[in-house]
């Protein structure tokens, strides 16, 4: 797994590639909270290139997004696959996130 | 264990991947609808996976999992064992519940239930047992209890 790190305006925007899995998640989530800590306060995940997230990769964002809300900021997701999709909303996580088919619009009205 | 397959693999979760890629090229022949093979079988034994080396083998190099695969008649049995002291599945909170659902953890038993049709432990539990059902209708039928 790797990921891009880019700014859109205000907003970082973190491309994954690969697989987000419990041997590879800490990367994430450490990538993610030198940018919060930073000042970064909204962040845009995007899964385009990512096939599989297991249930240590959801827990992973399920922290950030806590951790980011804390701080007053807001985490938002693009790009899930069918397969992605499906296993948020068997999780009920769709609920807890606000996920867009692509990241334009994720990256839209902050 | 007598089985079509039996892999014995050490406690490394870098490993995981590799691992069900192999189960899963061992299945490539059975009738099942490719999205339930592809989807549900393999989230299920990668959290089955994941589970016995972390929680299970407490992540100890030393400590191997044994995953045993059986393609029956109607069905496929993956059987996942590792050396820890086993565990309570009914001790596992439901992680959909508004007062879990912000928590980081207890997601992969969860999965594991519903994109497969059984999931079944012994009674030290520290082996679980995943059976997909191929004559099951839609996709993500499952919902099994342990």
């Amino acid at each position: 797994m790797s990921f891009q790190v880019s700014k859109v305006n205000d907003v970082t925007l973190i491309e994954v590639e690969g697989q987000l899995i419990v041997g590879n998640r800490q990367e994430l989530k450490q990538g993610v909270l030198d940018k919060l800590e930073n000042g970064d306060l909204k962040f845009v995940i995007d899964f385009a290139n990512t096939g599989y997230i297991d249930s240590s990769g959801l827990g992973v964002l399920v922290s950030l997004s806590k951790k980011i809300r804390e701080q007053g900021g807001e985490l938002r997701l693009s790009s899930l696959n069918e397969d992605l999709r499906t296993l948020f909303e068997l999780t009920k996580l769709d609920t807890l996130f606000r996920i867009a088919d692509q990241k334009d619009q994720a990256l839209e009205g902050f | 264990m007598d089985g079509d397959l039996v892999l014995e693999i050490p406690t490394d979760i870098k490993s995981i991947t590799a691992a069900v890629d192999y189960v899963m090229s061992r299945c490539v022949s059975c009738e099942v609808q490719a999205r339930r093979l592809n989807l549900n079988f393999r989230v299920g034994l990668t959290e089955a996976l994941t589970n016995a080396m972390m929680y299970g083998n407490g992540a100890d190099p030393s400590k191997n999992v044994v995953i045993e695969l059986v393609m029956g008649e109607g069905q496929l049995q993956a059987t996942v064992r590792d050396q820890g002291v086993g565990f309570d599945p009914t001790s596992v909170p439901d992680p959909t519940l508004p007062e879990n659902i912000s928590r980081p953890c207890g997601r992969g038993l969860f999965l594991m239930r519903e994109l497969l049709d059984e999931v079944w432990y012994n009674d030290q539990g520290n082996e679980v047992t995943l059976v997909l059902r191929l004559e099951s209708g839609g996709a993500f039928e499952g919902s099994a209890s342990a």
